[in-house]
């Protein structure tokens, strides 16, 4: 009698039951659900990227403009009153006047100015020498970014102002040889353009790799992971499950942030849009591939932020070449920037909104995000066994 | 055929240790056993006994270090992908989505398990109506009560009829109706679908309800076999005392464990339960004389007699000190102790503050509320608790205890309401009140990196107690809880029954006249549970009053009032055998707490 009951009930039971597709359908249908009811989710996958967006496009900006400088003007004269007009003209420079140099030491000091142009009592007359007139020139160095770019403006100024009045007095002061720089890709040098494409790559490691780490994180420590192990359910068909759904939200995050970029920011694309979504995918599946193996490592929600904002945020941050350019760091760290992931999709980024299509450097980048994506996938694939020990 | 048909679950010599750092604990010693086909068989054994282990080494998600463990005729550890299709498997906190509705959660399960989307609807209608969650299929199921959360976790096990099902500790901390639902459920599903059930649970009356029960302690086996076979052991050894004179049960109760041939003394409705040595009959009569008005009638033996002298015997074998405080000498030593200058301030504190205070009561509520949001964890009560007295809260997880608790220990605001602790606002000073209070939570909050000594130098310069003060109080502690031996050691690292005496220590280090457990004998195998009554029973000899919140029905009968709490509500005040003496009935003249506690859920729920 038992006999019969084991052999006519199992496998009748398993022939009605549904396969992997019903089980796949349901664990995404879960974790979408999920994403629209937990707030917090929402905001790491839509409001995050329009804060990081808004703030690198409006707030964050690497070019000096309308740098405060305190005007020294020891005695007045018609060269001084017009060198003094050069600077109030600029766009970079907002002057103010200051009586003696020990007050305007104090502005820099308070913060108040960023730079001294001191103009001495002889000035008029040893302009009028061979050899040629000085000003001086101090510069608050505590930000030396700033400080070079001020230095560099004022020579400039200086300099055109010296050529113009040369000029004027129907002699040249420069030599033959005038460098007329025509800058390409970014023609007006804003350092918005080259920013707001980086955030891009930013925004994608935020949804890939930080949300799915703590969401997968959250589901052992909830116990709910366990429950879903003793189902028929495959470690293969959860995976996918959790990487399709985020897939998905990161593509939806790309599409965000590109139409801000562009309608927004004015950011040029100059590349076509397949090409960045191909790039994306890529780099994309890379960051969900890491966030999974952080959180199939980690196991708790804490740590396994905590490690992905460290492996994964903040490199993309800082070693992306997204802020700093890589070409100027330290021969060891720009070797390390080539384990960054992030360091590759900026590039593509870059690249495509500001340059084009340029294949020559969009595939070893892609290469390589394929590389990494199949690494971390296959890494976490081999880990995640239906087991707790 | 006939031998792997009739057992659907066999394990051979079966191992298994876990490592932690350099420490290794093994959860399960060379363990032989086998299931029963279609029957309830209960995994009995104290924390850390290996139950949850057991299971999840039979549901596949372990691998045993040596030996087997077959399941449905499958190898657990190699096939677990075809042993999980066939298993129904409820872990301890089964994994619900808590922001996904009932629907939502059922309907997930349904696709994972494969379950054949025509034959749904019916499978729906029939689990939502036995568990009685058919009004409640589009609420979120992090807003169901602990008892309809862990119906509707079965009924996500339950969702493909399973050959046999796992449970690990299903009802723990749910109310009683809901606990009686929950065995309806499961005996069902043997009866009709000849199910087979494995589960564990840490109350003992649900071990009796079992067909058969394996009782393990420590990864070990010690026995198995229909659980009336072990009562059986005791026949003849088991007595009700009754006193005759005024003496409270809970003083009975004392004297007796102090007697040498009591195996154990455990309060049980309005009598004294004794378990008594083997040979103790020839004896009685003189015990009776040192017992003085004492009164003895034979009871017919219970499981948990059985299984408590078990674990005594085990634990005198291993010579295991720390519990043999709950046997005789000390008892004595620290109730009367000239050195135990606690006892004396405690008396003089009582003595201090009944001068000034208002005589009698201690603890006045009044309409106290809390919410949480739209939630309404309490929903105005009020009570008042007598110096000196042991008030216990009841309920079942989510009743509103705990956060009745932290509101009158000033940790939580109040929402509205007053309430007044020692004769001190809470509601304004907090401050002052908890400097009169001690608490200790049921995670007990300590430093689990930090050794005993540490702990206790921590606790008692949190309190403010200066050196001599503190030096007097750490070496009361130390003797008084017997924590010589383990001073140095990790707190993390200690067996339960230490952590909860260490906790305990710390939330006295300052001689409070009043003391709040919050569900102090939750998760703790039976015999820390009567060494921790015992503890308190001393506590309130001294005149240091006492509020306690259990799920444990049973122990409402140590207290000397009660309120049983229910969904923010107080739906009972009383002494035990008062609020017992409500559910009196023709056919159920004698009352257990459990019945009292569902006849009044039932009233309510009639009302409303």
């Amino acid at each position: 009698m038992t006999k019969t009951i084991s052999e006519t009930d199992h496998p009748a039971t398993t022939a009605r039951r549904g396969g992997s597709l019903m089980r796949l359908r349901g664990l995404v249908r879960k974790e979408f659900l999920q994403v629209v009811r937990d707030p917090s989710a929402l905001a790491i996958a839509f409001v995050l990227p329009v804060i990081l967006l808004l703030l690198f496009g409006y707030g964050v900006s690497l070019d000096a403009e309308h740098v405060p400088i305190a005007l020294v003007v020891e005695k007045p004269t018609a060269d001084t009153a017009s060198l003094c007009g050069e600077f109030e003209q600029s766009r970079y420079f907002s002057p103010i006047y200051v009586h003696g140099l020990p007050a305007a030491k104090q502005a820099v000091t308070n913060g108040r100015v960023d730079a001294i142009l001191h103009f001495r009592h002889d000035f008029s007359e040893r302009i009028r020498r061979p050899g040629g007139g000085a000003v001086q020139l101090l510069v608050n160095g505590v930000d030396a970014n700033t400080a070079r770019i001020v230095t560099g403006y004022v020579e400039g100024v200086y300099g055109r102002w010296l050529e113009h009045r040369a000029r004027q007095m129907g002699r040249r002061t420069s030599g033959p040889i005038g460098i007329k720089p025509r800058i390409w890709f970014n023609a007006n040098v804003r350092s918005r353009n080259f920013l707001v494409p980086g955030v891009v790559a930013v925004v994608m490691t935020l949804i890939g790799a930080l949300l799915t780490a703590l969401l997968m994180a959250r589901e052992w420590e909830r116990g709910t992971m366990e429950a879903l192990m003793v189902t028929p359910v495959s470690m293969f068909e959860v995976l996918v499950g959790k990487i399709f759904p985020y897939f998905v939200l990161g593509m939806g995050g790309l599409a965000l942030s590109v139409t801000m970029s562009v309608w927004l920011f004015h950011v040029p694309l100059r590349g076509s849009v397949w090409v960045l979504v191909l790039g994306s995918s890529m780099f994309l599946l890379t960051a969900l591939g890491m966030g999974l193996f952080i959180s199939t490592v980690t196991r708790v929600q804490f740590v396994a932020a905590q490690v992905a904002i460290i492996t994964t945020f903040l490199p993309a941050f800082i070693l992306s070449g997204f802020i700093f350019d890589i070409g100027s760091m330290p021969w060891p760290i720009q070797w390390l920037t080539r384990l960054i992931p992030a360091r590759y999709y900026v590039s593509i980024l870059k690249t495509t909104f500001l340059a084009g299509d340029v294949w020559v450097v969009i595939w070893p980048n892609l290469f390589a995000l394929a590389a990494m994506a199949t690494f971390f996938l296959g890494l976490t694939r081999v880990l995640s066994t239906k087991r707790l020990d | 055929m006939g031998a792997p048909d009739q057992y659907v679950l066999t394990c051979r010599g079966l191992s298994k240790t876990f490592r932690v750092g350099r420490r290794s604990t093994e959860a399960l010693r060379d363990l032989t056993i086998q299931v029963a086909r279609g029957k309830v068989t209960g995994l009995i054994g104290p924390d850390g006994a290996g139950k949850t282990t057991l299971m999840r080494l039979a549901a596949g998600l372990l691998r045993p270090d040596t030996g087997s463990i077959v399941v449905l005729g499958l190898d657990a550890s190699r096939q677990s992908l075809r042993v999980q299709a066939s298993v129904g498997y409820m872990p301890q906190r089964f994994g619900l989505y808590e922001d996904l509705t009932v629907q939502e959660n059922l309907e997930l399960y349904a696709d994972l398990q494969g379950v054949s989307v025509a034959s749904r609807s019916v499978r729906y209608q029939e689990l939502m109506q036995m568990t009685g969650l058919a009004p409640f299929m589009r609420r979120l199921a992090g807003r169901l009560s602990g008892g309809m959360k862990q119906k509707l976790g079965l009924a996500c096990t339950l969702i493909h009829p399973p050959r046999l099902l796992l449970l690990d500790e299903p009802t723990v901390g749910v109310d009683p109706v809901s606990r009686r639902e929950l065995w309806q459920i499961v005996a069902r599903f043997v009866r009709e679908e000849g199910t087979t059930v494995l589960l564990s649970t840490a109350y003992l009356d649900e071990a009796e309800a079992c067909d058969e029960v394996i009782i393990l302690d420590e990864g070990s086996f010690l026995g198995q076999g229909r659980p009336s076979e072990f009562s059986q052991t005791l026949t003849g050894r088991t007595f009700k005392a009754r006193s005759a004179g005024t003496r409270k049960n809970r003083d009975l109760q004392e004297a007796c464990s102090s007697q040498a041939d009591v195996i154990d003394a455990v309060i049980q409705g309005d009598a004294v339960r004794l378990v008594l040595q083997p040979d103790a009959d020839s004896r009685r009569d003189s015990m009776l004389a040192d017992l003085k008005d004492v009164s003895m009638v034979p009871v017919p033996p219970r499981f948990e007699d059985s299984f408590v002298a078990m674990l005594r015997a085990r634990r005198i074998a291993d010579g295991a000190a720390f519990d043999s405080s709950a046997s005789g000498d000390e008892d004595d030593l620290t109730v009367d102790a000239p050195d135990g200058n606690g006892g004396e301030r405690g008396r003089e504190l009582v003595r201090q503050a009944g001068a000034v205070g208002k005589p009698g009561r201690l603890v006045e509520v009044h309409d106290l509320q809390r919410r949480f949001g739209d939630f309404h964890a309490v929903k105005g009560i009020s009570f008042d608790i007598t110096r000196g007295e042991v008030f216990g809260l009841l309920g079942a997880n989510g009743a509103g205890k705990t956060t009745t608790f932290r509101m009158l220990c000033g940790l939580l605001p109040a929402s509205g309401g007053t309430l007044r602790v020692a004769g001190v606002d809470v509601r304004r000073a907090a401050a002052t009140a908890r400097a009169r209070i001690g608490y200790m939570s049921h995670k007990f909050s300590l430093y689990g990196t930090l050794s005993v000594g540490d702990n206790l130098r921590f606790f008692s310069s949190a309190y403010g107690l200066a050196r001599r003060r503190r030096r007097e109080r750490i070496a009361w502690a130390v003797a008084e809880f017997q924590l010589g031996s383990v001073v140095n050691s990790n707190s993390g690292e200690l067996p339960l029954g230490y952590k909860q005496r260490l906790a305990l220590a710390c939330a006295l280090m300052h001689e409070p006249e009043m003391i709040f457990l919050d569900e102090p004998t939750s998760g703790v195998d039976p015999l820390a549970r009567r060494e921790f009554w015992h503890r308190i029973n001393v506590l309130a000899a001294r005149g240091v009053t006492v509020m306690v919140t259990t799920h444990f029905m049973e122990e409402a009968e140590y207290c000397d009032r009660m309120a049983i709490m229910m969904d923010g509500r107080i739906l009972a005040l009383g002494t035990p055998e008062g609020i017992k003496q409500q559910s009196r009935s023709p056919d159920n003249p004698e009352p257990t707490m459990e019945d009292a506690f569902i006849k009044l859920i039932e009233t309510e729920s009639v009302q409303t």
